[in-house]
């Protein structure tokens, strides 16, 4: 990775972290630019606009989860135990890096006009969708999973996942996230699992 | 070789698709195969002698096409008291080329999921050991049925060359290294993945729904058009894939999918990367392709 593209990725970390917590319209260049320890008008000559950052971030962030994903699908396990263990995977992420399913959650599906040019439907969370596509096509042709709707699956699966994180978020769990990740992954698989 | 080669052509369980196919040639090029082959047998043209005097004469064959699976088995099939392997090791003996017209032919095809007989084969197969007088590998033109323009492409560049280039299942690399989806009329629909409605129609892809196996078979149908000026793609129907080795298959005319997603992608792309491409594209509405090509009622 060059020079400058280890400082677009510096800058794109430490955004997530500021349009988590604060929003998207309540964050400002100049803010980033402040905790990059950098002049705002150098942040431009990384990116020309707030939004294309935004853009980066939202492709980033679900990257991040992507590669979990495919490490996930590249493991010579059943497709019920890639389920067990992207759910841990993914809660563990909640825990360490929050900002990659806050900003998700409360930037990406909060603002959709700021992604309406350029990250339409699947453009920039398209790696991650593929990841699940995989998984899931992977365990229907095993039967291991039944044969159901794209869609229905999918918004099942990342719906149980988002939401958990959601209200992981909110502070309003009474155990350690650890603790769910069973519970979830199970109820997961009990809606995708094949039956005669 | 003879200035004009002869030709057999014997056929053995067959529906006799190939026949069909080879009579319905553009007349031109059929006139040109008449007037360059001695046809010496033919089940459906005029002969002047018959099978069983082409089986137990000693007369040199240039060039022996076989039309449909081969059994050993009288009781299914015989022509003149004879098996058609029986017929088929005796011509073979005394043939320079051999070419097997069909799925049938070089493999079995339909036949051979005739549980009751397990002795039906292709024509290599059942040759056991007895090789073309040429030492030319059997020339496979697989193909359910075969394009008239196949049979004699082949034909015309062994007359004129002696040998004709394969690939690794003996097919003719100038017919068989294209897929049925090259020059399909349908790709910009494969591109941004809008399928078609139902069969017949002018817009939409085939690939999705209705089972076409356009971008996972080797052949030239849309590359070489039928009957000079169409293909099976080209008016709304799919291709079945009938000239690779597992046809055919069953539900020929559906897509199988996991969970809507395709269980087989287009040849030689990972699947990962056709999901990725194919979740960009269905992005994008475009709105021309989403509409009848011409609507009559606007």
């Amino acid at each position: 990775m060059s020079v400058k593209e280890r400082k677009k990725t510096s800058i794109i970390e430490n955004s997530l972290k500021l349009f988590s917590q604060k929003g998207f319209y309540n964050t400002t260049i100049p803010d980033i630019a402040k905790a990059m320890k950098m002049s705002v008008g150098n942040m431009y000559n990384y990116f020309a606009s707030k939004e294309e950052l935004a853009k980066c971030a939202i492709k980033y962030s679900t990257n991040v989860l992507a590669l979990e994903l495919r490490e996930v699908n590249n493991l010579e396990i059943s497709s019920k135990e890639k389920i067990f263990e992207f759910t841990r995977r993914y809660f563990t992420k909640v825990k360490e890096n929050p900002e990659i399913i806050e900003y998700f959650l409360r930037v990406y599906l909060s603002n959709r006009e700021v992604f309406s040019q350029g990250c339409e439907g699947f453009l920039c969370v398209g790696e991650f969708v593929t990841e699940v596509m995989i998984l899931l096509e992977e365990g229907a042709s095993k039967k291991e999973f039944r044969d159901q709707d794209f869609f229905a699956a999918f918004g099942m699966f990342m719906g149980s996942l988002g939401g958990f994180a959601f209200l992981s978020g909110e502070k309003v769990l009474e155990k350690d996230l650890m603790q769910y990740s069973d519970l979830i992954a199970e109820n997961i698989y009990r809606a995708l699992k094949y039956e005669e | 070789m003879r200035s004009k080669p002869t030709l057999v052509w014997l056929q053995a369980l067959t529906c006799n698709g190939n026949t069909q196919s080879l009579l319905s040639s553009n007349h031109t090029r059929f006139e040109q195969f008449l007037l360059a082959f001695d046809i010496i047998y033919h089940p459906s043209l005029t002969n002047t002698i018959t099978l069983k005097e082409v089986v137990s004469s000693n007369s040199e064959i240039d060039f022996l096409l076989v039309e449909g699976a081969i059994t050993s088995q009288t009781h299914f099939f015989s022509l003149s008291d004879m098996s058609v392997k029986t017929i088929l090791q005796t011509l073979a003996q005394r043939a320079s080329y051999i070419i097997s017209v069909g799925s049938c032919a070089v493999f079995g095809g339909i036949h051979a999921k005739f549980e009751q007989n397990n002795d039906i084969q292709g024509v290599e197969k059942s040759l056991e050991h007895i090789t073309p007088k040429s030492n030319h590998k059997i020339i496979h033109l697989t193909g359910c049925p075969v394009h008239p323009e196949w049979i004699l492409q082949t034909l015309f560049t062994l007359k004129a060359k002696g040998v004709i280039q394969l690939d690794l299942h003996n097919r003719p690399v100038e017919l068989y290294s294209h897929l049925a989806h090259h020059g399909c009329t349908r790709n910009e629909y494969f591109e941004w993945k809008v399928e078609a409605h139902d069969f017949g129609l002018k817009e939409g892809c085939l690939f999705y729904d209705q089972g076409c196996r356009g971008p996972m078979t080797h052949s030239s149908c849309n590359k070489i058009l039928w009957n000079d000026v169409s293909s099976k793609t080209r008016v709304g129907m799919p291709c079945i894939g009938c000239t690779e080795f597992d046809f055919p298959r069953d539900n020929l005319f559906e897509t199988k999918k996991n969970i809507g997603i395709p269980a087989e992608v287009p040849l030689g792309i990972s699947k990962r990367a056709y999901l990725s491409i194919t979740g960009v594209a269905k992005t994008f509405k475009i709105e021309r392709l989403n509409k009848k090509i011409i609507d009559e009622n606007s």
